[in-house]
């Protein structure tokens, strides 16, 4: 049955005087939402706290035994716990709004739903960035520590590539977490997908080469993980290095984030 | 303000939506009345963009929903209270809408004063919040950015006696000031008494709509009326002698008549009436009437 036609013309709604939600906004209300759950504040902290703990144990060892200390060893040792740690964030940050069914109003507020993930991946961008800050400052403090008690043996030579290094990097493998949670939708699930591939990978590309010799040559094309190595040494330089990174970097970001993408723009959020 | 054009979404062979057409207008309080199921959260989902229609269109105020710069300035949205994080306070949960629509801090006080949740209240986790006070909370997030619509989805659920009676006092104020509302609910009591025009869906169909004069007059059964009078003998000799049906009823008359047919026989028989009141097809039974085929349809699904 369909109803009667109105009897009156419906009044237009006046938006001339409203803009549309800056992006800059919507990055401050992601950045927010990451960190005002105990989820999202442990997560962080616990990055702080583990950096900070590794590296005071480092450094206590160092000072004990009389090793010598580099500045370098601290920024990378943090680094390391960090790859692990800022992937998950990138997956929280996608997944809490299915899990929590926030997305229902996240996207009445802002219905281009591509503004809102891309405004979830510059929060990501930004936690990477802050990480190296503070990974530098804990980086400083020991190796201040040991400059005070041990002032032969403590180097503070560091390569001027190495913080832009590590943010390139922390930047692309939260973006891995980021996609497998936008593809996937469900924090256990992406987060057992980011760690089969980051742990498991290597070893299933090494058991089929085995089984199969012919890919062995393919395997450098698909595990992003190795492709980044050149960039942690900043040494990208030769084209197939390049090539490899965009290729993995494609099956491992590209890849879901398009589809995830797709799913998340077309689905009934319910 | 509203326009619901043909609107159907089907779930394969099924018709959640099936070809809904009907307007809300500013100034008045619309009810969206249906059983469990019937689509009335389908089609209020496809109003705000969060289900893509499968034919149809729904337009607010000339525009698709997904066109109206920031969107929540304009028309609040309640479609489940319990979807906000369990683990943000209420105060917080109202900051995140302010920052994102861009107002100031002061509006989350005024829209929690205004809903009756207190400062400690305000301070406590979601997931420690009664329904009704999740209800009070999703009210003041659609509230939020002072909008010229509202669409809520069974905004009156674990609210109280009171509570339902303030929130029907907030919506008849809001529109009385020019506003739209929308409001769904499967109960009819609680709509019945705001609601200027109400729209009964069923099945996924729009089985009528009008404002309650209309839609009493369009139902099947005719108009009783219950009487009470000092003489309820000769008031029903009377009456039957006009040739209504009448039957007793507690301590008066069932009549088969409007009351005024009845007031008008009382009037010349010179009786005096204690009690007289249309106890005719409430609009519950209409809606029972109405939806009670597909209801049934729905159970043995």
């Amino acid at each position: 049955m369909t109803a009667a036609s109105p009897a009156q013309p419906a009044p237009l709604l006046d938006v001339s005087r409203t803009r549309q939600i800056p992006f800059w906004r919507l990055v401050l209300v992601e950045l927010r939402k990451s960190f005002d759950t105990r989820a999202g504040f442990w997560l962080l902290a616990t990055i702080g706290i583990l950096v900070a703990l590794v590296e005071a144990i480092i450094m206590i060892t160092a000072i004990v035994n009389d090793g010598v200390v580099f500045f370098e060893d601290f920024a990378g040792t943090a680094a390391g716990i960090t790859s692990l740690l800022l992937p998950v964030l990138g997956i929280i940050l996608v997944t809490s709004e299915w899990g929590q069914r926030t997305a229902m109003v996240t996207f009445a507020l802002e219905p281009r739903r591509s503004r809102v993930v891309l405004a979830k991946l510059v929060v990501g961008a930004i936690a990477s960035v802050a990480t190296v800050v503070v990974m530098m400052v804990i980086g400083i403090a020991c190796t201040t520590v040991c400059e005070l008690l041990q002032p032969d043996l403590t180097f503070w030579q560091m390569e001027w590539w190495i913080p832009l290094a590590f943010v390139v990097t922390l930047t692309l493998s939260m973006t891995v977490g980021f996609a497998l949670a936008a593809l996937l939708l469900n924090t256990p699930a992406a987060i057992v997908v980011f760690f089969l591939y980051w742990y498991g990978l290597a070893i299933v590309l090494f058991v089929i080469a085995d089984l199969i010799p012919a890919f062995t040559d393919i395997a450098p094309w698909i595990n992003f993980q190795a492709a980044l190595e050149p960039v942690w040494d900043w040494s990208l330089d030769s084209a197939e290095e390049i090539g490899q990174l965009a290729v993995s970097g494609g099956v491992w970001i590209g890849l879901p984030l398009g589809i995830g993408l797709w799913r998340i723009l077309n689905a009934e959020v319910k | 303000m509203i326009t619901v054009d043909h609107l159907t979404k089907a779930y394969g062979p099924f018709r959640a939506v099936d070809d809904v057409s009907f307007v809300c207008h500013h100034g008045r309080v619309t009810g969206f009345l249906g059983p469990n199921g019937a689509g009335k959260t389908t089609t209020m989902r496809v109003m705000v963009g969060l289900t893509p229609a499968t034919s149809g269109r729904v337009t607010i105020g000339g525009l698709d929903y997904s066109a109206i710069p920031n969107a929540g300035r304009h028309v609040g949205v309640l479609l489940d209270a319990s979807a906000q994080h369990g683990g943000r306070t209420g105060r917080e949960i109202l900051s995140l809408g302010a920052l994102t629509m861009g107002l100031p801090s002061s509006r989350v006080d005024e829209m929690l004063a205004l809903v009756g949740l207190t400062d400690a209240e305000a301070r406590r986790r979601l997931r420690n919040y009664s329904l009704g006070m999740k209800q009070r909370l999703g009210i003041a997030h659609a509230l939020l950015g002072d909008p010229e619509v509202l669409i809520l989805d069974e905004p009156a659920n674990g609210l109280d006696p009171a509570g339902i009676r303030w929130m029907r006092g907030l919506l008849k104020g809001y529109a009385d000031r020019g506003g739209t509302v929308l409001l769904s609910s499967h109960l009819l009591n609680e709509v019945e008494l705001i609601a200027d025009e109400m729209i009964l869906i069923g099945h996924g169909r729009i089985v009528a709509q009008g404002d309650k004069k209309t839609l009493l007059q369009g139902a099947r059964g005719s108009a009783t009326s219950l009487v009470t009078s000092l003489d309820n003998a000769a008031l029903g000799a009377e009456l039957h002698r006009r040739g209504h049906l009448v039957e007793p009823m507690g301590e008066g008359l069932k009549v088969h008549v409007p009351t005024d047919e009845v007031g008008r026989a009382a009037l010349e028989a010179g009786i005096v009436l204690t009690d007289l009141r249309s106890g005719g097809v409430g609009l519950e039974d209409l809606f029972l009437e109405l939806t009670s085929a597909t209801a049934r349809e729905g159970v043995h699904q």
